[in-house]
């Protein structure tokens, strides 16, 4: 097995603009790599005869002043890519192949990279555990029957069993940082309207964004510089002044003011998240920055909220799926019946599920009391966030309210599957940027992540943030690559 | 201002029945491009060949606003003299059908972008004043085709996406004349606007009718039916007599009216239930997550109110003051933004009354014959106005200007030539006049006793001689003066 999977993005950018490496040389490890690892189902189509002709090309040819230069990548299967099939991890969208690519892989693509394949994901982004899927679960690389997280569980399998050196994914409630958390890896939520959504298969679109996710800060701040960008196309796609991440990256945090909400201190949750936070917050003091006790009243709130406010988007984003335009069609006897056999049968029941409760609290008499009601509580959240970053720089939070679980463990339990993500959630309904990165182990051995949630707009403040305690933490991914014979 | 006699009532037995109509136009912006998408709007393009990935909602396709739809919602709204709303919403309309792509129509539910304004309308008795409750945008959906194929349905999406102006006036109709009245000013000033061409056959203005009815004097009103997607004037107009007259029988058999939405068949001249009240969509309205709130500024409103043209009511008062038209001449002449257009030109070198009059009446007469838009008159403003000059200055008769006017039909000739070529010139040497007057008073001796002792209307027969005798080319006024000096 060769090292070079094992490089970090800034390496490999560096050996190829050093010309140690070629992008044929690095794109075949990895496709190596990834062709030995199909038992993690962290792809749903692969590319790699193409990627291979792309780098051959690149090198013939090298632009070294490219920001990612030949590099391979592989991205969530939620991007629309031009002439490769886009599912959604859906099978009323398994045989859709878009004309279209979208912004946010067209800004890689536009800076060198390669695409390998399109990577895993929970149905429509739907799930915290990938296992909603329509191709199947995607294996944790850090244990034999453990889930990736979710939703973009495949682009974290990747990304830890390095089978892409880096990734993008799409964070609603948590996909992005939950997954990250549950794999070892780094995985950042930017601020909403920074990156841009067009051509991205929506769930739900005033939460939706998408996100870099890495095996350390470094590669994370890098990848963020490149897909953010203010696009015309999306609406919500705010022209502020982008940083460039990686150059500005600093572990300087000192006099930073960060703040530990109390209301993250949830009843039942395990010792060792305690201890993860406990630790973080030493590890932030140690780097020079003030620790500073924050409240924010309506947490409790975030979840519920959260479910009908996603539901509610979705249940009307989704309706496009009809098999009317594209995509699966069920034969039906009349219009009506289409509909029906054509979404009963190409939607999971996780998708429906959430359908059914956005149909219902968009109901007339009901929709005062749940969709009104939350957007309500919604603004009262970000009050929240406001009023304490008067006081404080970042807030630092545990990602997630536990370590990864096995593969169906909570498969029949949506609620307690919803509670994955009540640390996270919060960050999408106030717009913010927040950052997940491997902190420590549980006693299991698996790894544990810390949540750093910024002011809008200050992705450089959180990156260095994260960066600073990167050092000090100095964590160890335990991957014994098992699924390899 | 209403003249109660002209009032339109249905009558039962002992009962008199007012109608009480509201109308939900639709009219179809004037753009290039879509509400929210960069395709094209042209009318009558092959099926499918207007359609971007926005409009057949691809997935992660995202609505863009168009800017200029808004600026013409917001013209419109000027236009009825409305309040403009500076801040407005997109909200979703949910529901299923193959021609909505998206399954939901983008549309303004709670915060419109034109609150209340109100059209004027001029009736027969007096101005009436109808009430605009609000003006939205909304997304147009698709076409479906069922009569292709036996079996499948042909979805045509060129028209999904396009922008109309939804336009709900309170309910202030009484009559049927008066829906006729309301939507020829809506269009009147629309078209004025450029905002929308008004043009019904292409189905750019279309409405839903509200029809409730109630006793004579009565304050609540009635159960309403809404009556879906009238495409003309004329079926408005049919649907609503039909409607009423059912909801009169209803009551008067003792029966209630059941609020519901129905169609107008037009082959049977009747309307018939589409759905009830209690199988209306619940259209699960929330605001569209993918568009920001659509905000307006102070400036960018007044610009637009800068840029506003004369509009009928105005170029009314103006035709009125300035040219001394009488109220019912400047109603017409300003009706339609050509119309008033091809008025100024005719008067913009030629003499305003006769102008009138000739347009009025017998332009007017002949456009009516052919079935022609003013656009496309069979004589331009320039020539009639030539031919004004020539009766002005009595190089024609009248009379003679009329015959020249059916050879001017023939290819727009000039009226000039007409009179050169076929020899039309008025008569106006008085001497070569009164040489014929001499002849008429000589051949007609009794008549000319008759005519002195007191038979004052003989002097029609002299003029008509003379006339006669002329070829209807002696200038009537200078035959006139003369003969009354002769006689």
């Amino acid at each position: 097995m060769s090292d070079i999977t094992k490089k970090t993005l800034s390496e490999l950018v560096k050996d190829i603009k050093d010309k140690k490496l070629s992008s044929q040389e690095v794109t075949k490890a990895f496709i190596e790599r990834s062709e030995k690892s199909k038992e993690l189902n962290a792809y749903i189509t692969e590319d790699y005869s193409s990627a291979l002709d792309k780098a051959k090309k690149f090198d013939q040819k090298p632009n070294l002043n490219l920001k990612l230069p030949g590099i391979p990548m592989a991205v969530k299967d939620l991007f629309c890519t031009k002439n490769i099939r886009t599912t959604a991890g859906s099978k009323i969208l398994s045989n859709f192949v878009p004309t279209y690519e979208s912004t946010v892989t067209q800004n890689i693509w536009d800076e060198g990279a390669i695409l390998l394949g399109k990577l895993n994901c929970d149905e429509f982004a739907m799930g915290s555990s990938n296992e909603t899927s329509f191709f199947g679960n995607v294996q944790n690389p850090i244990d034999k029957n453990l889930v990736p997280g979710g939703s973009s569980g495949g682009s974290a399998s990747a990304v830890a069993a390095q089978l892409t050196p880096i990734t993008i994914g799409t964070d609603t409630g948590g996909s992005i940082r939950q997954p990250a958390s549950f794999t070892g890896t780094v995985g950042l939520k930017p601020t909403y309207g920074s990156c841009s959504r067009y051509g991205i298969v929506a769930f739900a679109s005033s939460l939706d964004q998408a996100g870099p996710m890495a095996k350390n800060v470094k590669d994370c701040a890098l990848l963020q510089e490149v897909i953010s960008t203010f696009d015309s196309k999306d609406s919500t796609s705010i022209d502020f002044k982008r940083n460039e991440y990686s150059k500005n990256l600093t572990n300087n945090i000192k006099g930073k003011k960060i703040g530990i909400p109390k209301e993250y201190r949830i009843d039942d949750m395990p010792k060792e998240i305690e201890e993860l936070w406990q630790n973080g917050i030493e590890y932030i003091k140690d780097c020079g920055a003030e620790i500073i006790d924050i409240s924010l009243p309506h947490t409790s709130y975030a979840l519920p909220t959260y479910y009908i406010v996603a539901p509610a988007e979705a249940s009307s984003n989704l309706a496009r799926y009809d098999g009317v335009k594209y995509g699966f069609r069920a034969k039906g006897e009349n219009l009506i019946d289409m509909y029906e056999k054509t979404r009963s049968e190409g939607f999971g029941a996780e998708v429906q599920r959430r359908i059914m409760i956005g149909t219902y609290v968009l109901s007339s008499g009901y929709y005062d009391a749940y969709y009104l009601k939350a957007q309500k509580v919604r603004k009262l959240i970000k009050n929240d966030f406001d009023e304490v970053y008067k006081k404080v720089d970042a807030i630092l939070t545990p990602s997630t309210p536990s370590s990864a679980f096995k593969i169906g463990e909570k498969k029949d339990d949506p609620v307690s599957m919803y509670l994955n993500d009540i640390f996270t959630v919060p960050v999408n309904l106030a717009g913010l940027p927040g950052i997940s990165i491997p902190a420590g182990h549980d006693a299991k051995g698996y790894p544990l992540g810390l949540q750093i949630i910024g002011k809008a707009f200050d992705e450089q403040n959180i990156l260095n943030i994260a960066y600073a305690m990167e050092e000090k933490i100095a964590f160890k991914n335990k991957i014994t690559d098992w699924w390899i014979k | 201002m209403n003249n109660n006699n002209l009032k339109y009532l249905i009558s039962r037995k002992d009962n008199q029945y007012e109608v009480v109509i509201g109308l939900e136009v639709h009219a179809q912006v004037t753009s290039q491009s879509k509400l929210f998408s960069t395709s094209a709007t042209k009318f009558g393009a092959e099926p499918n060949t207007q359609v971007s990935l926005v409009d057949a909602a691809f997935p992660g396709m995202l609505p863009v606003i168009n800017e200029f739809c808004v600026k013409q919602a917001i013209k419109t709204g000027i236009g009825l003299k409305a309040k403009i709303n500076k801040r407005s919403v997109f909200d979703r309309k949910n529901y299923f059908y193959a021609d909505l792509p998206q399954g939901y129509q983008i549309s303004q539910f709670k915060n419109p972008i034109v609150g209340e304004g109100k059209v004027i309308l001029d009736m027969p008795d007096g101005q009436k004043e109808v009430g605009i409750e609000r003006l939205h945008l909304e997304q147009d959906a698709g076409k479906s085709i069922h009569d292709l194929d036996p079996q499948n349905t042909f979805v045509d999406l060129n028209r999904s996406g396009v922008a109309l102006m939804e336009i709900v006036s309170k309910p202030d109709l009484r009559s049927p004349d008066e829906v006729n009245i309301y939507i020829k000013k809506l269009r009147s000033i629309m078209r004025y606007l450029g905002t929308c061409d008004g043009n019904m056959q292409e189905g750019s203005l279309r409405a839903d009718v509200n029809v409730s009815v109630r006793l004579k004097g009565s304050k609540k009103f009635g159960t309403r039916c809404e009556i879906k997607n009238v495409n003309s004037i004329k079926f408005m107009q049919m649907a609503i007599e039909y409607e009423a007259n059912r909801q009169v029988d209803l009551i008067e058999e003792g029966k209630t009216i059941d609020q519901e939405t129905r169609l107008f068949d037009t082959k049977k001249n009747e309307t018939r239930s589409m759905r009830s009240k209690e199988d209306a969509h619940d259209y699960r309205y929330f605001p569209d997550p993918d568009l920001l709130p659509l905000e307006v500024s102070d400036d960018f409103v007044q610009k637009l109110k800068s840029e506003i043209p004369e509009l009928p009511d105005e170029k009314k008062k103006r035709f009125i003051e300035k040219f001394n038209l009488s109220p019912y001449e400047a109603t017409i002449l300003v009706s339609d933004i050509e119309t008033s257009k091809y008025f100024e030109d005719v008067i913009n070198n030629s003499d305003t009354k006769l102008a009138t009059n000739w347009i009025i009446g017998e332009l007017f007469a002949v456009l009516n014959d052919k079935n022609l838009e003013i656009t496309k008159s069979p004589i331009s403003a320039k020539n009639l106005s030539k031919l004004i000059n020539l009766i002005k200055d009595g190089t024609i008769s009248g009379k003679i200007a009329k015959t020249i006017f059916e050879l001017m039909m023939d290819g727009d000739k000039d009226p000039q030539k007409i009179v050169e070529e076929k020899g039309l010139k008025q008569e106006s040497d008085p001497k070569a006049i009164e040489e014929i007057i001499v002849k008429v008073i000589k051949d007609n001796p009794n008549k000319v006793k008759e005519y002195k002792s007191g038979k004052d209307k003989l002097f029609g027969f002299f003029m008509g001689q003379v006339m006669k005798i002329s070829g209807g080319k002696a200038n009537p006024q200078l035959v006139n003066e003369i003969l009354k000096k002769n006689l």
